[in-house]
């Protein structure tokens, strides 16, 4: 049996481009107003909860500093991104991927395990616990799978004004449009912070052998 | 250094990836028709006459900020504004069957609406005002608009950078309830910096949508042949999205 099966391959890579594409762009569009406000409206400096930093034009999307090829960008991208995040769903729940490696079970969840967990990680040792991932690693699974990748798709919705009429509760929910902005954002950088710890974790625990598996599919025998 | 280095030269190299496809036909093609799957998605959402989020008086943002033209100074905008825009006139024309011409009396004895919503600027930043004027489609209902008539364009009295400002919308848009020809801010005649004396409001699209300093209004059946021919100032100034609902 496959270590990774063929649906989590192919949305893995696909939606590494897509967050990529989306996160440049949005780098790009964080530079058009660099202030981040909570509630319904903000528009003002000495308004924001967070001055955001200019981002250098080699982390953007188009390169250079253009809102509307930005904008291009990251609305073309939106679409295969939070389809395929839909389609992960319902393929992670269909073949058991979620329940059987991603859900945390009770014994995980007790504050030793995870005590016990993080003092491994923090020796580099990363072949332990039964399953196929350990609680960490469950847990960031589970709050990027769960709450950052779906989290962008209804923050974007919130700003979008189009969606305003039909949405308007998910506004409110979210406390205000400004505040869905900042959602937005803290949900991207969230995932910017996996993206380099997950980057760094493979780079520690043999990164030929799991890049391998995560194209080809790899063994659970050989893991 | 050098890990920020590879994450600089991998950055740079994505996004180099990524102009070259733009620069192809179909990756162009592509970028341009993605505001349309939006649009199509949008409509499918939410319903015609399905209404913005609607504020509370509690809810006004402490000052309405403008932004593009704030105070301009083509034509006769100056002296009209001098004399409390007393000679405006509002043309109605294009494909309708009977072209008007209105002053501002004119549009203040037309049933009014008032709203309190949010103007969201592309650049991010949102405003809350409550806006006062004639629906659009009691205009357009006056005028009658032509069969072949599938697009509203607005004229304005400012130029930017040379170019007129201009704007369109659909004949949905156009005919929504909150799309309103606004000439009060917040119970007063509009400031100079927010489109004094009319100015277009269109509540499910974004700020460079909500043309200023309005002077007429045009029935067409195709956008091209005016200005850029992209249906905006900044569609075709710097390739902004003509559906700006997202």
């Amino acid at each position: 049996m496959a270590k990774h099966t063929l649906s989590t391959r192919i949305w893995h890579w696909l939606n590494l481009a897509c967050v990529v594409t989306l996160f440049m762009s949005g780098l790009t569009i964080s530079n058009a107003h660099p202030r981040l406000y909570w509630g319904k409206w903000g528009f003002a400096e000495g308004q924001e909860w967070l001055a955001v930093p200019r981002f250098p034009d080699w982390m953007t999307i188009p390169g250079h500093y253009s809102l509307a090829t930005a904008r291009d960008w990251h609305i073309l991208a939106a679409w295969p991104f939070a389809l395929l995040l839909l389609f992960a769903w319902v393929a992670m729940l269909a073949n058991r991927h979620f329940t059987r490696d991603v859900a945390t079970t009770r014994a995980e969840r007790r504050p030793s395990a995870i005590w016990a967990d993080t003092r491994a990680h923090l020796k580099f040792d990363f072949d332990h616990g039964g399953g196929k991932y350990n609680v960490l690693q469950k847990l960031a699974y589970g709050v990027v799978l769960g709450v950052f990748l779906p989290g962008m798709v209804l923050t974007g919705i919130a700003i979008s004004p189009g969606m305003g009429p039909s949405f308007s509760w998910l506004i409110e929910l979210m406390g205000g449009r400004q505040s869905a902005r900042s959602l937005h954002f803290i949900f991207a950088f969230g995932l910017f912070g996996f993206f380099l710890v997950h980057t760094g974790l493979v780079l520690a625990s043999g990164p030929v052998r799991q890049i391998r598996d995560m194209i080809t599919g790899g063994r659970t025998d050989a893991a | 250094m050098r890990r920020r280095n590879f994450l600089a030269a991998a950055g740079a190299l994505y996004a180099s990836g990524c102009n070259r496809i733009a620069e192809t036909a179909p990756g162009a093609s592509l970028l341009n028709a993605a505001d349309g799957w939006h649009r199509a998605a949008h409509r499918l959402l939410n319903p015609p006459g399905a209404l913005a989020p609607e504020y509370t008086t509690a809810d006004i943002s402490p000052f309405f900020r403008g932004n593009g033209s704030v105070n301009p100074g083509d034509g006769d905008y100056r002296e009209q504004a001098a004399t409390g825009f007393a000679n405006w006139r509002l043309r109605v024309g294009g494909l309708v069957e009977r072209p008007m011409e209105l002053s501002l009396d004119d549009i203040r004895a037309l049933p009014q609406r008032s709203q309190i919503t949010r103007h969201d600027c592309v650049e991010g930043w949102s405003a809350i005002g409550e806006w006062t004027g004639p629906q659009l489609r009691v205009l357009l209902d006056q005028a009658g608009l032509k069969r072949e008539a599938r697009f509203i364009v607005f004229r304005c009295a400012d130029e930017l950078s040379g170019a007129a400002y201009y704007e369109s919308v659909d004949l949905e848009d156009a005919r929504h309830p909150q799309t309103i020809v606004a000439h009060m801010l917040n119970g007063a005649p509009l400031p100079v910096r927010n489109g004094a004396p009319l100015r277009m409001r269109i509540e499910r699209q974004l700020g460079y949508k909500q043309a200023k300093y309005l002077t007429g209004i045009e029935a067409v059946a195709s956008l091209e042949g005016i200005g850029g021919g992209k249906g905006g100032y900044w569609e075709d100034r710097a390739g902004y999205q003509w559906y700006a609902g997202i």
